[in-house]
């Protein structure tokens, strides 16, 4: 007999995200890897890798996001001034500790200088871990950008089918798109319940559930995805009186659970955030037919996620991704988090700012570190703003 | 005998090393700095020097097989001698307030202030002995530090018995007090020594006896001519020190080389301080191959302590001892110090016991640190550890277990005496130089 | 005290700094173009701004477009000293301490009247060419100036060397931007059709400057060095990163600046100083990273005090390298911009980067590298600590570290820089006597 969905189930979801989520050691990857012989991992950073080409050559793509507030940074100290985020000795902390030894290759997406010039201290550092600055086209016409592109994807799928021992096929290439088109609209789903109902689906938990899909192989995400909605879906949770924010901050860096948690205490529901981007970057279906890699290349060129690292050519476009996650989630308001000595961050952030402004939409901002530890601040900012917002839209 | 002066212009305090041909520390002395560079550096290296005639002495009298208990007749004989300093430069402090008491503020009152300076100085005089009995407890061992404490007490209870503004007394001591801090020390060393002994003498039951003989041995210590044959100067953030091109030498080098005259084997050596931390690798010879420095961020230095203390309100030298109480330190996640503060705050609200905050704001202050010393290179067996925050038993904690954790067995040093490295590396380059070794220096 | 304990007396008077063909020449030349800038407004001249890594100022000029380098008038206002102001204002209006304070400059410059060296007004532009070259910033910058001036924007993607190499891929991808894009678009905002041959004629010329750039770096290879490579280096570069490469002008330049280096090193002198002619050589450096603007003088002085001299530096590759043997060549126009924007210093690889310090180190007889460690600008510092570990571990020779800023003031403290300065020179001195020793 089916047990019964309850409280009870939930907890069994977020617990088994949570265990994964504090895991430094991947152990979950780890065993992954070692169920069966001549598997390989294939570690990507932040913002977005098509980890389909992974996916197809029968490998694992494991989101490295930092080490977090849970990781002492002693060696990775050693090679960046104060003034650089933490997010890459973090990872190095990662990488020189062994935790990453299982590793085969390591993918560093252009979304800024820190992480690009990270793609050749790593060739340094670790020569015999495949190491690929993976480069994605600011122009967006689908003969320039778009075929840049698909000759990156074809070195990529070239390299790692060496990786493999095999080729990529095409056919491998189409079933990784169903299957991550499959994943894609479950988060995007998760995220719509979540708007409808963010009492329901805290963002907190939403937060684990989602970041899971960087560690566990994508089928197994997608179950864990269907069996929380599930869940909290069957379960009556309190309604609190917050007011309802969109959180972005370009996030490769990624703020503590518990600034996370900090906002939602503070009266604040997350309807919407950029977080963790690279699950839902691709918005909509890409075609499972024709050729694969021009598939993906024009979902990237036409179908995908705004980011502070991507150009946009319209002056009139820029900024409007926000406005319209605004009122596509029904949010009042939105919470700037931006890490420390983010570029890509904090110099797209008054663009932003303006656009919101000129929408008639209020905003707060603050800076953090993956490692920040007191969130006294955040949560007096935070529930000023919220309070302000239930003033504001009340009169 | 040639000797070999290092002089070390620190921030607060300014030190000098003697050394002989055999590069053996002779004797050390140590001041506060002050605004004129010269006179913070002569006085320094004069307390070397007295220190160095001390070791003479000791010399002489175990030499001899003086029969006196070494230790009580060398301490009274210092304390003695302190004490005649201090009466010569009080005597300087009198002739200059003296000196002040002119122009339209005093005209009315002149006769009435010198009258009540005179009863403040008198008074200073007579108790004087009493600041140099032994256990005496000093705050500090600087004159203005005495002489300043002291002159206030006295002047307020003079001038309210004399009826006199307060004001006045003050006025004329804070004219005057940083004139005599300067001036360079007036006077023989050698006449102030034997003053000295002449108090002990006739003060020392136990020395009676012996009186001549003692004095004997002392006149032939005295006799021995310590000459500078060479100094070497250093010092961070002075635009200019007072000794020119060829006596300097960078303040990296020094400590690095001093270092290595405490402890030969050492290869890695680390210095917090107040205002800044240093990584520092060192050859066979003393000489740096490489360094790091964090000198513009606090949170790596002593500076970083002296926050905590204030928010905690608690004595510097108190963090340590609490902090030892802890075995769970908390994962403190501030790296800067502006926020420690408030992270501080913030667990202490939440209910986390002081002596776990404390120790793990130990840890961050080492952790801080030894990120210094991987840029510089890591940790190489031996390690040498000096600064104030050295003398501080919690952060000793953190280091050895964060070296433990990262480096495996490495020994460890520290000497007590640290805050000399600067300046016993400065003697040694003096030594060196003067010998024609040639080291860094000039040519 | 009885030993040679001498009080520092006062300095001799600073001579009387020669003004020789070259900057004479150089001064003309930027005096003209801020002039040709200001007076577009009255002129009807179309004016482009664009930046220096990947600055194709020879297609700029086939459209008759007046180049504006907001990079260039950020140094410029370091080096003036209004800089600090300027990054001020930009913070008061809300951009974050942490960011380029190039940006930040030219922010609070526009925010306070836009006022260029000559002190009229600059120019609103009429196209940004957004050469997205070497520096993520580039793209935020040009972002920020086109929501204040409105105006056509148009992106020139120069991919990362991440493997080290230029692949067909990469030189195809902007060949089409090029075609597509670029060139379409400065032809629609000038009015004036594109003539490639005017391009190939402006690459000649291009070459011709090169060459003697080159000779001009390389005679740092002598001993004594003629040159410094850094803080010289600076206003050596000027015409060739400026709006200047592909003009006869710039030849002019060169070509004086050549036949007066050629002089120096025929009489066996050291580079020209603001305080005359440096004294004896005493160190080598390599020097990696961009210099400290707004405390230029005060930082050079450390270096030429103690008789060191930088014999190459990275800095002076960030506009294009020139000394491995690039040249732009005008029988392939558009490839050759292609490459020239991908071989730029800071669009080349950590590991590109490396081994060129390595080789500077070694074909200049250094002594040591040095890094001048940038805190606003991501692109040059992320990664210099591993470099210098790994130069040092390559070259056997010591590297030091000092950390300072591009234009805002505040981060420039001299008795931190001098202090780690002198540190290294006396680190050279003892590793040399030793080396003496043990020979």
């Amino acid at each position: 007999m089916a047990a019964p969905l309850n409280s009870s189930a939930t907890a069994t979801v977020v617990a088994r995200a949570n265990a994964l989520f504090e895991d430094l050691s991947f152990t979950s990857a780890r065993q992954w890897k070692a169920a069966k012989p001549g598997r390989k991992v294939i570690g990507y950073m932040p913002i977005y890798v098509p980890r389909e080409i992974i996916h197809a050559a029968d490998m694992l793509p494991l989101g490295i996001v930092g080490g977090g507030d849970q990781l002492e940074v002693i060696h990775g100290d050693a090679y960046y001034q104060s003034y650089i985020c933490r997010i890459p000795r973090s990872t190095i902390e990662l990488g020189v500790s062994g935790r990453l030894d299982f590793v085969d290759g390591m993918l560093f997406p252009s979304i800024c200088d820190v992480i690009r010039n990270l793609s050749g201290m790593w060739k340094l550092m670790f020569p015999n871990v495949y190491s690929r600055y993976f480069d994605v086209p600011q122009n967006y016409q689908d003969d320039t950008g778009g075929n840049f592109y698909i000759n990156e994807l074809t070195e990529l799928r070239h390299d790692l089918g060496k990786l493999r021992g095999q080729p990529i096929t095409d056919d491998e290439i189409r079933r990784s798109i169903a299957a991550y088109n499959e994943n894609r609209k479950l988060v995007r789903d998760l995220y719509a319940f979540r708007a409808e109902q963010p009492w329901q689906a805290p963002a907190a938990e939403v937060y684990l559930v989602v970041r899971a899909g960087l560690v566990l192989p994508v089928e197994d995400h997608s179950a864990m995805i269907r069996d929380y909605l599930a869940a909290v879906q069957a379960e009556e949770r309190p309604k609190r009186d917050n007011c309802r924010i969109v959180l972005t901050g370009t996030f490769c860096e990624q703020p503590p659970l518990n600034l996370i948690k900090s906002l939602e205490l503070s009266g604040c529901y997350v309807v919407d955030d950029d977080l963790l981007l690279v699950t839902r970057w691709l918005i909509g279906d890409v075609s499972a037919d024709g050729d694969p890699l021009q598939n993906l290349s024009l979902a990237f060129l036409h179908h995908s996620e705004s980011t502070a690292a991507k150009y946009e050519p319209n002056q009139k476009e820029k900024g409007q991704h926000l406005v319209r996650a605004v009122k596509r989630s029904g949010a009042e308001g939105v919470i700037f988090a931006a890490p420390s000595f983010c570029d890509p961050a904090l110099l797209e952030r008054p663009m932003l700012q303006h656009v919101l402004k000129s929408a008639g939409i209020p905003y707060i901002a603050f800076k953090y570190a993956e490692n920040s530890g007191q969130m006294q601040p955040i949560r007096e900012q935070a529930g000023t703003f919220a309070d302000s917002i239930k003033l504001w839209s009340a009169a | 005998m040639q000797t070999f002066v290092g002089i070390d212009l620190g921030s607060t305090t300014t030190k000098a090393v003697l050394v002989d041909e055999q590069s053996k520390v002779m004797g050390h002395g140590i001041t506060n700095s002050r605004s004129n560079y010269e006179t913070a550096a002569r006085v320094a290296s004069q307390e070397a020097h007295v220190d160095g005639q001390f070791t003479l002495f000791r010399r002489a009298l175990t030499d001899a097989h003086a029969q006196v208990e070494l230790d009580t007749f060398l301490g009274a004989l210092e304390r003695a001698f302190r004490l005649e300093q201090f009466l010569e430069q009080l005597d300087d402090l009198e002739q200059t307030c003296v000196s002040q008491i002119k122009g339209e503020r005093f005209a009315k009152v002149a006769s009435g202030v010198k009258d009540a300076l005179a009863e403040v100085f008198r008074c200073l005089r007579e108790e004087a002995p009493e600041l140099y009995t032994p256990g005496a407890k000093r705050k500090s061992d600087f004159f203005r530090d005495i002489a300043g404490s002291r002159y206030h007490a006295h002047a307020e209870k003079v001038a309210r018995d004399a009826s006199l503004s307060y004001d006045l007394l003050l006025n004329v001591y804070d004219k005057s007090i940083i004139e005599v801090e300067n001036r360079p020390p007036a006077g023989k060393l050698s006449d102030k020594f034997r003053r000295a002994l002449g108090r002990v003498l006739a003060t020392e039951p136990s020395v009676k006896s012996a009186a001549a003989d003692i004095q004997k041995m002392i006149e032939g210590a005295l006799a021995i001519d310590l000459e500078e044959t060479y100094l070497v100067g250093t010092g961070y953030g002075r635009v200019t020190l007072p000794f020119s091109k060829e006596h300097i030498r960078s303040e990296i080098l020094c400590h690095g080389l001093g270092a290595h005259m405490m402890y030969p084997r050492t290869r890695t050596v680390l210095d917090i301080g107040g205002q800044d931390t240093k990584g520092i690798q060192i050859d066979p010879n003393g000489i740096v191959e490489n360094f790091q420095m964090n000198d513009r961020c606090a949170a790596g230095c002593g500076r970083y302590l002296g926050y905590i203390a204030d928010e905690m309100n608690m004595g510097l030298h108190e963090l340590g001892p609490l902090a030892m109480k802890s075995d769970r330190p908390a994962r403190i996640n501030s790296t800067c110090t502006v926020f420690a503060g408030a992270e501080l705050r913030d667990r202490l609200s939440l209910g986390e016991k002081r002596e776990d905050i404390l120790a793990g704001l130990h840890r961050a202050i080492i952790l801080r640190a030894i990120s210094i010393i991987s840029r510089a290179g890591g940790i190489t067996d031996e390690f040498t550890f000096t600064g104030g925050v050295a003398k501080n038993e919690a952060a000793v904690r953190e280091l050895r277990k964060v070296i433990k954790e990262n480096y495996g067995d490495v020994t460890i040093n520290i000497n007590p005496e640290s805050i000399y490295t600067g300046a016993l590396g400065a003697a040694e380059f003096a030594r060196r130089a003067h010998f024609g070794q040639v080291d860094g220096g000039k040519q | 005290m009885n030993t040679a304990t001498k009080i520092i007396t006062s300095r001799a008077p600073a001579k009387e700094i020669v003004k020789d063909a070259s900057m004479l020449k150089q001064k003309e030349m930027m005096a003209a173009h801020y002039d040709r800038l200001t007076s577009a407004p009255d002129t009807g001249a179309k004016v482009a701004a664009t930046f220096v890594p990947g600055n194709l100022n020879e297609l700029i000029m086939c459209f008759d477009l007046v180049n504006n380098l907001p990079e260039v008038n950020a140094i410029q206002n370091g080096l003036r000293r209004v800089s600090g102001s300027y990054v001020l204002e930009a913070e008061k209006i809300g951009h974050s301490e942490d960011v380029c304070t190039y940006v930040k400059s030219d922010i609070g410059m526009m925010a306070k009247g836009n006022i260029a060296p000559n002190g009229k007004k600059f120019p609103d532009p009429d196209v940004l060419l957004l050469s997205y070259t070497g520096c993520f910033t580039f793209m935020k910058w040009f972002e920020l100036l086109r929501e204040q001036y409105k105006c056509e924007t148009v992106m020139l993607h120069t991919p990362y060397m991440g493997d080290g190499k230029i692949t067909k891929n990469m030189v195809d991808y902007m060949v089409k931007q090029l075609k597509d894009d670029v060139i379409p678009t400065l032809e629609r905002v000038s009015g004036v059709k594109f003539d490639i041959d005017r391009l190939r004629e402006y690459l000649k010329k291009s070459t011709k400057a090169e060459d003697d750039l080159v000779r001009v770096l390389q005679s740092a290879k002598t001993k004594p060095s003629p040159i410094d490579a850094y803080f010289g280096g600076i206003y050596y570069i000027g015409p060739i990163f400026g709006a200047f490469r592909g003009t006869e002008d710039a030849i002019d330049y060169y070509r004086f600046l050549r036949e007066e280096i050629e002089d120096r090193l025929a009489k066996g002198q050291g580079p020209v100083t603001p305080d005359g002619d440096m004294g004896k050589e005493r160190y080598r450096l390599v020097v990696e990273g961009p210099p400290n603007y707004t405390s230029f003088r005060q930082f050079w002085k450390m270096f030429y005090d103690e008789g060191a001299v930088v014999v190459a530096s990275s800095y002076t590759k960030v506009g294009g390298v020139y000394d491995f043997g690039f040249r732009h060549d005008p029988d392939k126009p558009l490839e050759t911009l292609a490459e020239y924007c991908l071989g730029v210093y800071t669009n080349r690889s950590l590991p590109m980067r490396i081994d060129m310090l390595v080789s500077y180190i070694n074909d200049y007889e250094a002594d040591g590298l040095l890094i001048n460690s940038i805190k606003s600008c991501n692109s040059f510092s992320a990664g210099q600590l591993l470099m210098m570990r790994e130069v040092e571990k390559r070259t056997g020779k010591p590297a030091a570290f000092v950390e300072s800023d591009l234009v805002d003031p505040r981060y420039f403290s001299a008795a931190n820089i001098k202090n780690r300065l002198e540190s290294y020179f006396q680190m050279i001195d003892q590793k040399r006597a030793s080396a003496a020793a043990a020979a």
